[in-house]
């Protein structure tokens, strides 16, 4: 067990040696893979700020119901009690014809016109906030309540929020395939850096088979090798993001301003971040382990 | 310790490098393997080392049969044998006192431990003064010291020399075949490959005699020294 960290540790500090022997390569790769593992994570990070601000946008989203012109205030009152009573529904709010006439007078500047009508043009209406927000709960009761009597039209406020979510989920897919695509060239980019240092090694991987080396022994101080180089070109990357986010977080604030709202870009949690080390150290290694398993049986002895 | 019995060994190609060889060799024994250049002595050395298999007959090492050893043991043979190369297999990317170290860190000695032994196997060799320098400023004979001083680090029970006075002259053969007397007193099991007659008639050792892959039955007759 002892002797198992002992030989661990070596070949780490051994690998590290290597790396600094070498420190322009070292930095060169490393970088390659930094630039090339910030491109997904950092349209990562912006399509988590994107969901961020449409969820703070839109608050929850609800259904307005407008009654038919011919419903009485009866009626009104009936619909809204059985609303209210619906399962699916959390809170209902009643808009009177009147309130809604108001509101247009108000907010929109067109008083005059409005002014001149004999008759007011707009019907009833309930502004329902449903318990769930899943988009099919929403839908299903939206078909429902058209189905009512006395109820002229129901509409559903989530349109647009389920466009952007149509938008996010395409953007996540880009990013998914942009990932994959450039997970293979980090493994390609170690795989290749691993079979140079096989290459340059060959003597010393000859000889110490001969004199009683275990393959495993050989190995290791190439995964180090591979598992490190991923490892901090996963931390350059994670600096290059955090590095950005500053600089447009700062451009931002003058931008917010004129909007009199705060808003700023958030860059990794800690779950996010472990896990962008984890997997770029994880794909160095198998970079390292693909260019060994290649490698090293045709390094034989005799 | 070492025992063929009907080794065959055909190289890719087809050349039947050694014939029907068997043999014994004891515990604590010396014996010289002889023979012309291509005759099959590094073959033979190479056998009892895993490095080339027979393709008939049994190599027997300490009672393991090597011929049918399998991949996975062949390191933890090799940790008892102390290799002599014929080309030395030095690494140039290190220092005199590193390449001595390499076995040691093969089997995760201790930083203390190994010092230590590394120091004493340079002394043996009459390297120690050497140990900062890259085994690429020695001359010939030193370097073949150095070999000899990788060889015998981890203190192996049996050691295999392929022409370890090679192309020396005779003062550094004899220094050589100093070291590997003070080996054999202390009950290390010695073969070594030559064809330098100087060096053979110094010692009282059995010569297994290789012509053509074959062994001589000669050899049987002059050995002398040590039997069991
Ligand atoms: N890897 C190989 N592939 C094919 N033939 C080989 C190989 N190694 C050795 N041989 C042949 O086997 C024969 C014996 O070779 P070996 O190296 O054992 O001779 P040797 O007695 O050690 O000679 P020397 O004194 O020159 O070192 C030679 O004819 C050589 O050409
Ligand atoms: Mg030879």
């Amino acid at each position: 067990m002892n002797n198992w960290l002992v030989q661990h540790v070596s070949a780490l500090l051994f690998t590290l040696r290597r790396l600094r022997a070498t420190p322009a390569s070292s930095l060169f790769n490393i970088l390659i893979i930094g630039i090339a593992i910030s491109l997904p994570a950092g349209m990562y990070v912006l399509l988590q700020n994107v969901q961020g601000l449409a969820e703070q946008a839109t608050g929850a989203p609800q259904i307005s119901v407008f009654l038919s012109l011919d419903a009485s205030r009866e009626d009104a009152a009936r619909i809204g009690g059985q609303l209210k009573q619906h399962e699916a529904i959390g809170r209902v709010e009643f808009v009177s014809r009147e309130q809604a006439l108001e509101q247009i007078k108000r907010s929109t500047g067109l008083a005059d016109i409005i002014g001149e009508l004999t008759q007011n043009p707009l019907p009833d209406a309930y502004i329902i906030y449903p318990k769930k927000l899943d988009p099919q709960t929403l839908e299903t009761l939206r078909d429902e309540l058209q189905k009512w009597p006395k109820l002229e039209h129901v509409q559903l406020d989530s349109a647009w929020v389920r466009k952007l979510e149509a938008l996010l989920k395409f953007g996540r897919l880009a990013v998914l395939i942009l990932a994959m695509l450039l997970s293979f060239a980090l493994v390609a980019v170690t795989f290749n850096t691993i079979r140079l240092q096989i290459l340059t090694r060959h003597d010393e991987i000859e000889v110490s088979k001969l004199i009683g080396a275990t393959d495993s022994f050989i190995r290791r101080p190439f995964l180090y090798s591979g598992l490190l180089q991923g490892l901090l070109g996963g931390a350059t990357a994670w600096l290059i993001i955090v590095i950005s986010l500053r600089l447009l977080n700062s451009s931002l604030a003058g931008l917010m301003q004129l909007y009199a709202s705060s808003f700023t870009l958030h860059a990794f949690s800690a779950k996010d971040t472990l896990t962008l080390l984890g997997f770029s150290a994880y794909l160095g290694w198998l970079g390292a382990w693909l260019s060994v398993a290649q490698r090293l049986w045709q390094i034989e002895p005799g | 310790m070492i025992s063929f019995s009907q080794v065959c060994k055909r190289y890719p190609g087809g050349y039947e490098a050694l014939k029907n060889i068997s043999f014994d060799i004891a515990e604590g024994e010396m014996v010289f393997i002889t023979g012309h250049s291509g005759a099959g002595k590094s073959t033979l050395l190479n056998l009892i080392a895993a490095i080339e298999r027979p393709n008939s007959g049994s190599v027997v090492v300490n009672g393991q049969n090597v011929a049918s050893l399998k991949a996975g043991a062949i390191p933890y043979l090799r940790r008892n044998l102390g290799l002599v190369f014929q080309d030395h297999k030095l690494l140039f990317d290190r220092s005199v006192f590193d390449n001595v170290m390499l076995p040691l860190q093969i089997c995760g000695f201790d930083h203390r431990e190994s010092d230590k032994r590394v120091r004493a196997a340079l002394d043996k060799v009459g390297l120690l003064q050497r140990e900062k320098a890259n085994p690429i400023a020695l001359s010939g004979g030193e370097q073949q010291r150095l070999c000899i001083a990788r060889a015998i680090v981890n203190r192996p029970s049996i050691l295999l020399a392929d022409e370890p006075t090679g192309n020396l002259d005779m003062a550094y053969a004899a220094d050589i075949m100093g070291i590997f007397k003070s080996f054999h007193q202390v009950g290390v099991t010695l073969l070594i490959a030559t064809h330098d007659e100087g060096v053979m008639r110094q010692f009282e050792a059995r010569a297994l005699a290789l012509k053509h892959g074959e062994l001589q039955p000669t050899s049987v007759r002059q050995a002398h020294g040590k039997h069991e």
